[in-house]
This record gives C-alpha cells, sequence and structure tokens, in this order.
C-alpha cells in the first residue's frame, strides 16, 4: 500500500503545507486507490476525481506562491450524498434525486473550501439517510471493507467505508439517530455527531429536522478535531444554529484525563449485548482508569423507550420534509393525466420501501385522531429521555457505553423485518433525542474479525472532553491503526 | 394492536403515495408491529410532563427582512432542475378545473 494512505489527515496537510508532497500526488494515491477498490465496496454514488485533482492543482498553486493557505489545504475528504456539494449530483441514494444537480454548496462545504480541502466524491446512503446498514440506498449496498459479506452500518455507511478502507483520510456524515456512529463502529473507524446546533445543516437534505446533525468521520481523534473546527460554528442560513464560540479543538487534546468522571449507565451494559462487546468496552474502561479517571455507575432510566420516541417523531418530521418531493421543481416526476395521479405515481415510483414506510407511520401518527397517542405523548417522554442525561451530566462529565450490541450483521439478514432493523440503534437514539454530543471510537474485534465500537457522550458543547478522552485513549491503544486487508 | 387495509389506504392518500396492493399488505403487518412495539410508551404517566420540540433552548430565531442578491446561474441551475420548464417558469398540471 502506498504510504500515503496509511498517513492521517493532520500529518497530510503539515506534508503539503510544508511541501514535502504536493496535494496533487496525495489526491491522485487516494484516488487510484479508491479506483482499485472501489468496486467491490462500492462506498460511492458519484465519484469527483477530475474536480479533485483541479482542486488539488489550486491548493498546490496557492502553496508554491506563498499564499496562506487553510487548515486542510490539499487534504481529500469524501461527502455524504445528502448534503450539496454545487454543481455534482445529490441524490440521497434516492430514485426521486438521481438526477438533482446542487445549485448551491451547503454551509459546510463552503466552510471546507476556505479550508482548502479536495472533495473526491459523494458517499453511498441509506435513501434519505434512513436505515442502519445501507442496504436502503437505490444504487446498491455498501460493503463492510472488514468482510465483504457484511453491511458497513448506515446509514452513513459510504462513509464509513470510504474511510476504513483509505479511500478518502477523511469523510462527512449526517447522523439522526446514529447514523454516523453506529457505521463507525461497524467500519472500525471514528465517528463524531456533535452537539444539535454546533455544525450548520444549510444544505443537508431534511430527513427529521429536530434531531439531524453533521459530523465527521476520521481514523483518528485528533484528525476528528481538525475536522469539527474547520465546519463547527454559527450560520445565519440554519436557524437552529447556535452561536456560542467555537473551541480550539486540537488545543486541548493533550490534556491529562487525571479526575475525569466516566459513568456507565446499567441501562448500556444488558443481557443483549453481544459478550464480546461488552468485554471490549469493558477494557477500554480500564485504560480510562488507568489514566487517572474515576469510573462510577449511573443510570439513564428511560433508556428502554427511546426507540419507540424516535420511531414516532422521526417518522412524524420525515413525512413531513418529504412532502416537498411532489415532481414539479425538482426530481423524478411520473406523468400523469391528472395532478393528484401525478403526485402519488411521482412519490409511489420515486421512494424506495423503507422511505415509503417511515413516510406512511409518520402520517399515520399525526393524523387526525392520533396525534395527541402518538407524537404529543413521544415528544413528552423525549423530555423524560433529555431529564435522564440532564441528571447525569451533574454527576459525571463523560458516560461510555458500547455504540452498537452487536458487530456488523450479514447482508440480508435484517431487511426483512423493519422492527429488528430498527432496534440496531437501540444504544446511539437518546444521544439525538437528547442534542448531545456523541463519539464512536474503534476499541476491538470479535472473534471473526469485525470492529467493535464503544461511544462516550457528554453534555451539550461539551465536545472537548470527549475529544480529549478519546485522544488520550489513542495514545495509549492501537485499535485505530488497525488496517482492513485491501485490495 | 391491528391495522387495516382500509387504514393504509386512507393514510396513503393522506400522503400522496401510490402503494401497490402487495405493499399495502405488508405496510399493513408491518406498522402493526412498530406501532405495537411504540406503545410501551403508554406505560409512563407523563400527564405532568412538558413536551420536548427540539434539544435547544432557542425559539423564534429572527432576522431583518432583506433581500440577497441572486446569482443569475444559480437561478438557471434551480430551473434547469425542474422535471418541466417552460421559460423563467416550473410546468405543472392544470390545478383547477
Amino acid at each position: 500500500m502506498n504510504e500515503i494512505l496509511g498517513l492521517s489527515a493532520a500529518e497530510l496537510a503539515k506534508k503539503i503545507r510544508g511541501k514535502e508532497l504536493s496535494s496533487a500526488e496525495v489526491t491522485a494515491a487516494f484516488l487510484d486507490h479508491t479506483t482499485a477498490c472501489e468496486p467491490g465496496i462500492h462506498a460511492f454514488v458519484t465519484r469527483l476525481a477530475e474536480d479533485a485533482l483541479q482542486q488539488a492543482a489550486v491548493v498546490d498553486g496557492k502553496i508554491k506562491r506563498g499564499e496562506s493557505v487553510g487548515a486542510l489545504a490539499g487534504v481529500p475528504i469524501a461527502v455524504k450524498d445528502n448534503i450539496m456539494v454545487a454543481g455534482a449530483r445529490t441524490t440521497c441514494s434516492s430514485k426521486i434525486l438521481e438526477n438533482y444537480i446542487a445549485p448551491y454548496d451547503a454551509h459546510i462545504i463552503t466552510r471546507l473550501r476556505a479550508a482548502d480541502a479536495v472533495f473526491v466524491g459523494k458517499t453511498n446512503l441509506d435513501e434519505f439517510a434512513m436505515g442502519s446498514s445501507t442496504e436502503n440506498s437505490a444504487f446498491g449496498v455498501t460493503r463492510n471493507p472488514w468482510n465483504r459479506e457484511y453491511i458497513p452500518g448506515g446509514s452513513s455507511g459510504g462513509s464509513a467505508a470510504a474511510v476504513a478502507a483509505r479511500m478518502a483520510p477523511l469523510a462527512i456524515g449526517s447522523d439522526t439517530g446514529g447514523s454516523i456512529r453506529q457505521p463507525a463502529a461497524c467500519c472500525g473507524v471514528v465517528g463524531f455527531k456533535p452537539t444539535y446546533g454546533r455544525v450548520s445543516r444549510y444544505g443537508l437534505v431534511a430527513f427529521a429536522s429536530s434531531l439531524d446533525q453533521i459530523g465527521p468521520f476520521s481514523t483518528t481523534v485528533e484528525d476528528t478535531a481538525l475536522l469539527l473546527s474547520a465546519i463547527a460554528g454559527h450560520d445565519a442560513g440554519d436557524s437552529t444554529s447556535v452561536n456560542a464560540p467555537v473551541p480550539d479543538y486540537q488545543a486541548g487534546l493533550s490534556r491529562s484525563i487525571k479526575g475525569l468522571k466516566i459513568g456507565l449507565p446499567k441501562e448500556y451494559f444488558i443481557a443483549g449485548v453481544d459478550r464480546e462487546v461488552d468485554t471490549a468496552v469493558k477494557n477500554a474502561i480500564e485504560v480510562f482508569r488507568k489514566l487517572g479517571a474515576e469510573v462510577r455507575e449511573i443510570s439513564l432510566p428511560h433508556t428502554a423507550y427511546a426507540v419507540a420516541v424516535y420511531y414516532i417523531l422521526a417518522p412524524s418530521e420525515a413525512s413531513a420534509n418529504l412532502a416537498r418531493y411532489d415532481g414539479v421543481k425538482y426530481g423524478f416526476r411520473a406523468a400523469c393525466d391528472n395532478l393528484l395521479e401525478e403526485y402519488e405515481n411521482t412519490r409511489g415510483e420515486g421512494f424506495g420501501g423503507e422511505v415509503k414506510r417511515r413516510i406512511m407511520l409518520g402520517t399515520y401518527a399525526l393524523s387526525s385522531g392520533y396525534y395527541d397517542a402518538y407524537y404529543g405523548k413521544a415528544q413528552k417522554v423525549r423530555t423524560l429521555v433529555k431529564q435522564d442525561f440532564d441528571r447525569a451530566f451533574a454527576e459525571v462529565d463523560l458516560i461510555v457505553t458500547p455504540t452498537a450490541p452487536t458487530t456488523a450483521f450479514k447482508i440480508g439478514e435484517k431487511s426483512a423485518d423493519p422492527l429488528q432493523m430498527y432496534l440496531s440503534d437501540i444504544f446511539t437514539i437518546s444521544c439525538n433525542l437528547a442534542g448531545i454530543p456523541g463519539i464512536s471510537m474503534p476499541c476491538g474485534f470479535s472473534g471473526n474479525g469485525l470492529p467493535i465500537g464503544m461511544q462516550m457522550m457528554a453534555a451539550p458543547f461539551a465536545e472537548e472532553t470527549i475529544l480529549r478522552a478519546g485522544y488520550q485513549y489513542q495514545q495509549q491503544t492501537a485499535w485505530h491503526t488497525k488496517r482492513p486487508p485491501l485490495s | 394492536m391491528e391495522i387495516t387495509v382500509k387504514e393504509v389506504d386512507y393514510v396513503a392518500r393522506l400522503a400522496r403515495l401510490k402503494l401497490s396492493g402487495q405493499e399495502k399488505d405488508v405496510f399493513a403487518g408491518q406498522m402493526a408491529s412498530i406501532l405495537g412495539y411504540i406503545g410501551q410508551l403508554n406505560t409512563l404517566d407523563t400527564t405532568v410532563v412538558t413536551p420536548t420540540s427540539h434539544a435547544l433552548n432557542v425559539s423564534n430565531v429572527m432576522r431583518d427582512d432583506v433581500v440577497r442578491s441572486t446569482d443569475l446561474r444559480q437561478r438557471e441551475q434551480l430551473l434547469d432542475n425542474a422535471p418541466e420548464r417552460d421559460g423563467d417558469f416550473f410546468r405543472v398540471k392544470k390545478v383547477i378545473e
């Protein structure tokens, strides 16, 4: 393997800025490697090889002329295909947007351009980010680089697989109920969902607006900090974006975690968790203990209700957000004799099964006579879930859990039973309901060679605490340096 | 919990979704199973709980009502994404008979 592919984004940026490497050779190395391994993995919906090489040449020119460059100067990055990159297709892995060309950049893309990053492609996802396996893509499943019979997780499965297979050192995903953290766990990379409001969603195709958040994928926590610094901050284009100062996430990484209070919620260490997953997470906790953290058991009593709350709220919001796909202003249209039929056929033919199922669930929950019993009730239980975390963070600084109860499952294993699929997000959903930041990072492997993920959550806007603990953990362990066999 | 095909039909019409006969049957069973699972929320007493609509303590974000410059190229791209374009208009079926 080309040694460039083994470098972290921070190392690449430093070498490119220091003229040890050019962005052109770095970008070409990742693009060539992608050409070789993409057919077996299918991480991308659209590759942007030509554009990427042009951007790389521009960055190299700036450096050559001694002009100042951004923090990600010349570093390749892959972007989930529900985020708009002007001039490129944004399909959301849906037939209904198959030929949609983004007319403008998402706010984070504008920020990444300012940081001089290089966009190598748009990654595959479960259609409209609805799913936990990337099997719901209209353009084919993404395969787990560690074992191609297995799912890469979802919905940001393409982004996670791209980073795991070193098709890009960095990627962007979105997380509504675990869609960054669960694929990160399945693929053995770092995936981070920031606090709700920390990163602007302007230009992210909306799924469930009270839950959606954009975040980074990488292999090291240092790279997570680097990328988060580049995309976090207020944007008037997203009214839910919070106007609070953005700390220098890299600056605090090396500070000791001695005295850090870590809580282990007993509701996450239960019989339904694979023994290997449980052991790997407990081993990781021992590492924190040795670093001087104080570990104690805590309780988040409403954990068991989170999936039920989510599968009312997210489909309800989705049914409203997806009403815009009516075949009028953009997207697929099924031509019919009258307007009503045209709407119904456009949506019936344009959306895949999971998207239709969620629109149906959401429409049912919001329909006359059921609103209070379902939507109203779920909003109230959401309050209880959030209060669990408020109480916990009065006691501890960080909560550590498994990211998912099992490692990746086989392609096809859960596709016939939506409820079983929904339950694979049992440990990641609460974090979105409460709006708090959460990370998944590799902490071991199962006997059959699949990565295991550990989740860490902190209070709103305490991203620094998570990143510091994660960075300290990676200084003591080597799980994040393991790479899948690549051909 | 039971969902009839008639209820599926009604919801599909509200959602403007054309479903095949097979889809209706499958969704009826799956929605019943998912809503049955969701029924566990009713074991919690929430009479004094305030609902949460989103996680932030932010509401009514206001801005000045000003026109920002429109990029003509972007305007063209927006119109070009339409399934049927007629000059500067989107072509649609007649709405009022």
